[in-house]
């Protein structure tokens, strides 16, 4: 029989041969990006007319016609009950939360839904943000699928560096509504930087500063020799281009209110106004003034501005990306002349007194050479091939926010603190307050305030069955796992006694699994087979696993066998790669539970010999890729 | 190498059964990762226990290591194999925070030399002298107005952390825990005291 080997660690992903291309996905509060890399070469996928930008902007039809776009956008003015945009910065959120933005956003909320994730009203239908940045998921899938004449199934789609837990989680919903299996979440600024330092062999400390339309990060990175490390990550998830846009629209309004005489503000006069705003902005990047008009059911409003008026209305809101990356720099413990180049990311950078205010606190002019709108998107699809090709580029990122839970009198007690390395677990004791306590309620939150109504909420759990003792008696180890995604899992435990719970934090503001199990089933034509596939696509993945294992453990010890014993094996083998090629999920499990029990007796034969030669002095190196005097291989 | 604790250096792959060193990263027969186990941080990183460590050895140890156990390198294979790989990117993470950081490596020495420190206990100073010169200190420190006097005062502040850890070095060199207790607990305070200082320095200098 001949073996395929491959390094430790290296063995090409199972289901590369099979099933769909994974892209990197730029899921933008104005626009998103979708993008493929082959052989390290990344194209971005485009449309008939060449555009890379897919407006995130969705059109919702009386008739439940769905669409996404630059069509959806044109619709704006002529049917804005009927539009969604900048749904982005409504992921993850609450109804209070949305009441704090209140009036910056061009859509009407769903008064009903007190707790849990906020809803829209549109067109008579009343939709998540999960649901409407799924319709933006399926379009920019759509369009990869054309572009690339191949079905995409897999993708690493970013996520501002400053979302929470539960903006994260909604991303990562709403790309499995659009039947998509996510990779990885990477966060802008590193998928940026990514895409810069592999293009430009940067080496050194880099700042990346992101202002999109509704997000605002900004990211302090190590980079050498394929290595990104991030060492401090700072933001505002809720700052953005919209909000300068949204400051000259009311600018405009009030102007207009002057000439017209004050009235009530339509939706419609409110979209166009905005619409105008963001025009308005975007003109004056080019050329120092201009003179715009606003017209609604036949009354015309004119309104001039020039750069200087621009730069005082978008001024305070600069000035607090600013204040944010003085704070990142003094949390990484460095000094700004130590940063070797800022690169600068999200359509927002382009306005001059950006760069103007980015270049003096940095104390150098910044990097933009690169594509500001395409360059996330590119970093993603670099990532995307890294984790199904295999690559040799290692990204390692740090947690935005600090979590902890609430103790007693409502202050927060910090179980992982703000920019630690993950994946990382790190657990904290608590105790009982009253005597002959049972149970204890755990409120998990997250930010940097001392105080719980100060931090994001971002779940509630009971840890129940604590054996009653005198208060102050009981161990209860909190344990904060926080994934390569940035996900966090908590785990409670009582100690004395092993009483044990765990959550995945499905966060306040999230949907439930059942809702969300409902929405797949709604959205997905096939949500059954497609449940069913990926079913199967585990069960197999499992399958070689345990194949190649034992065909492995053959090659090195196959001596320990009987001839029999040898062919009652190889039979159990075969049964598995014949369930393998039948694609039968119920028979694929069994083959491989027939395989465990066919390979028992070898096992015990191999762990004896491995014993008695340990025992015989032989060294236990041989027995693995130990640790050494260190890693090998790289 | 004693009969039992060589037999207990050998466990079982939890993918082809067969036997693997304990503390091996791959099995070496089928490849397959393993978990991280129970060794001390300087173990997992391939250096030499101690407290003079070369911060450049350490980080490309730890860039080399998290190249083959990180996440990121598993994302195609069984959730037992990402689940594992993950446990092994938290260790090295763990791992590599505390030993980085001088104050936490100190700390983890005594720790694991038998001798624990507690640097939780905030705020109460059990030593007199080192209440006195740390009170003294912070006051300067939050009384200077001039840049120049809060440059000389930050710079004073990271020099007393430097040669702090000098001492602290030199204590584990002689073997002396006890002394190297002490000095831990003051580099905690000069540590803190430093870090005041540099932000109140950026203040004044923002101020400006």
């Amino acid at each position: 029989m001949l073996l395929q080997l491959h390094e430790p660690g290296e063995t090409p992903g199972p289901h590369e041969a099979e099933g769909g291309l994974a892209v990197g996905i730029d899921l933008g509060t104005t626009n998103s990006v979708v993008a493929i890399a082959r052989g390290g070469e990344v194209e971005v996928l485009r449309d008939g007319e060449g555009r890379g930008l897919v407006p995130s902007v969705v059109f919702y039809g009386e008739d439940g016609q769905v669409v996404v776009g630059d069509s959806a956008r044109s619709q704006i003015l002529e049917a804005p009950d009927h539009v969604v945009s900048s749904v982005k910065r409504l992921m993850g959120r609450g109804l209070e939360d949305v009441k704090a933005l209140a009036g910056t956003l061009p859509y009407q909320v769903e008064p009903a839904a007190e707790g849990g994730m906020v809803r829209l009203k549109v067109a008579g239908r009343v939709l998540t943000p999960v649901e409407i940045s799924a319709d933006i998921l399926r379009a920019v899938k759509a369009r990869a699928e054309e572009a690339l004449g191949k079905g995409v199934d897999k993708a690493v789609v970013t996520v501002p560096a400053y979302f929470d837990d539960a903006a994260r989680t909604a991303t990562k919903d709403a790309a499995r509504l659009a039947g998509l299996d996510v990779l990885r979440l990477v966060n802008e600024p590193t998928a940026a930087a990514l895409a810069y330092g592999l293009d430009n062999a940067a080496e050194g400390l880099y700042a990346v500063y992101d202002l999109g339309g509704g997000t605002f990060d900004v990211s302090l990175l190590r980079m050498e020799k394929g290595v990104f490390q991030v060492k401090a990550t700072g933001g505002d998830a809720a700052l953005g281009g919209d909000d300068i846009d949204h400051a000259i629209a009311e600018h405009f309004l009030a102007e207009r209110a002057g000439v017209l005489g004050e009235q009530p503000i339509t939706a419609g006069e409110a979209k166009q106004a905005l619409m105008v705003g963001r025009i308005a902005k975007e003109c004056l990047t080019r050329q120092p003034q201009g003179e715009w008009m606003i017209e609604v059911d036949g009354k015309p409003s004119r309104h001039r501005l020039d750069r200087a008026a621009l730069d005082a209305l978008a001024e305070p809101f600069i000035a607090r990306t600013i204040a944010i990356c003085r704070g990142v720099v003094e949390d990484a413990g460095i000094d700004v002349a130590d940063i070797h180049g800022v690169v600068l990311v999200g359509g927002s950078t382009r306005m001059p007194l950006v760069r103007a205010r980015v270049a003096e606190f940095f104390g150098r002019p910044p990097l933009a050479d690169i594509n500001p709108d395409e360059v996330v998107a590119v970093g993603a699809a670099l990532q995307a091939e890294a984790l199904t090709a295999g690559s040799d580029t290692l990204l390692l990122d740090v947690t935005p926010l600090s979590l902890g839970i609430e103790t007693m009198g409502g202050i927060v007690e910090k179980v992982i603190p703000r920019n630690q390395p993950i994946p990382v677990a790190m657990a904290q004791e608590f105790t009982t307050y009253q005597d002959g306590q049972t149970a204890m309620a755990i409120h998990v939150v997250q930010g940097e305030r001392e105080m719980v109504d100060q931090c994001r909420s971002l779940a509630r759990f009971v840890l129940r069955g604590i054996p009653p003792m005198a208060a102050g008696a009981a161990r209860i180890r909190v344990t904060f796992t926080v994934d390569a995604d940035g996900l966090l899992t908590v785990a409670a435990q009582e100690t004395t006694t092993g009483v044990e719970q765990q959550v995945a934090v499905k966060p306040s503001y999230g949907l439930s699994e059942e809702e969300m199990a409902q929405m797949l089933r709604d959205s997905l034509e096939h949500a059954r087979e497609d449940m069913e596939r990926r079913l199967l696509t585990e069960s197999v993945v499992e399958a070689r696993r345990a194949t190649l294992a034992v065909k492995s453990a053959l090659a090195a010890d196959g001596d320990l066998l009987s001839e029999g014993e040898r062919q009652a094996i190889d039979a159990a083998i075969e049964g598995v790669e014949q369930a393998i090629a039948a694609s039968d999920r119920d028979g694929v499990d069994a083959a491989v539970e027939g395989l465990e029990a066919a390979t028992k007796g070898f096992a015990e034969k191999r762990m004896d010999r491995g014993i008695r030669q340990a025992l015989a002095g032989v060294s236990v190196e041989r027995l693995g890729d130990a640790l050494g005097d260190g890693p090998q291989g790289d | 190498m004693n009969a039992s604790a060589a037999a207990a250096s050998v466990v079982s792959c939890w993918s082809c059964k067969g036997p693997v060193a304990g503390r091996a990263l791959f099995c070496s027969v089928c490849g397959a990762v393993q978990g991280p186990g129970a060794v001390d941080h300087f173990t997992r990183l391939g250096l030499a226990p101690g407290f003079d460590i070369d911060l450049g050895q350490l980080e490309r140890q730890y860039f080399g290591f998290q190249r083959r156990l990180h996440p990121d390198r598993f994302a195609g294979k069984s959730p037992r194999e990402k689940a594992l790989s993950q446990q092994q990117a938290t260790a090295l993470n763990e791992a590599y925070e505390t030993l980085k950081d001088p104050l936490k490596r100190a700390a983890y020495l005594l720790a694991h030399r038998g001798r624990p420190v507690d640097l939780t206990a905030c705020g109460t100073i059990n030593d007199p002298e080192l209440l006195m010169e740390q009170m003294e200190k912070r006051e300067a420190i939050a009384e200077a107005e001039s840049l120049d006097d809060i440059t000389r005062l930050s710079a004073e502040a990271d020099a007393e952390v430097l040669a702090c850890q000098c001492h602290i070095s030199a204590a584990f060199n002689a073997g002396d825990l006890d002394a190297a207790g002490h000095l831990t607990l003051r580099l905690k305070y000069l540590a803190k005291l430093a870090e005041d200082a540099r932000s109140r320095k950026a203040r004044i200098a923002r101020a400006r």
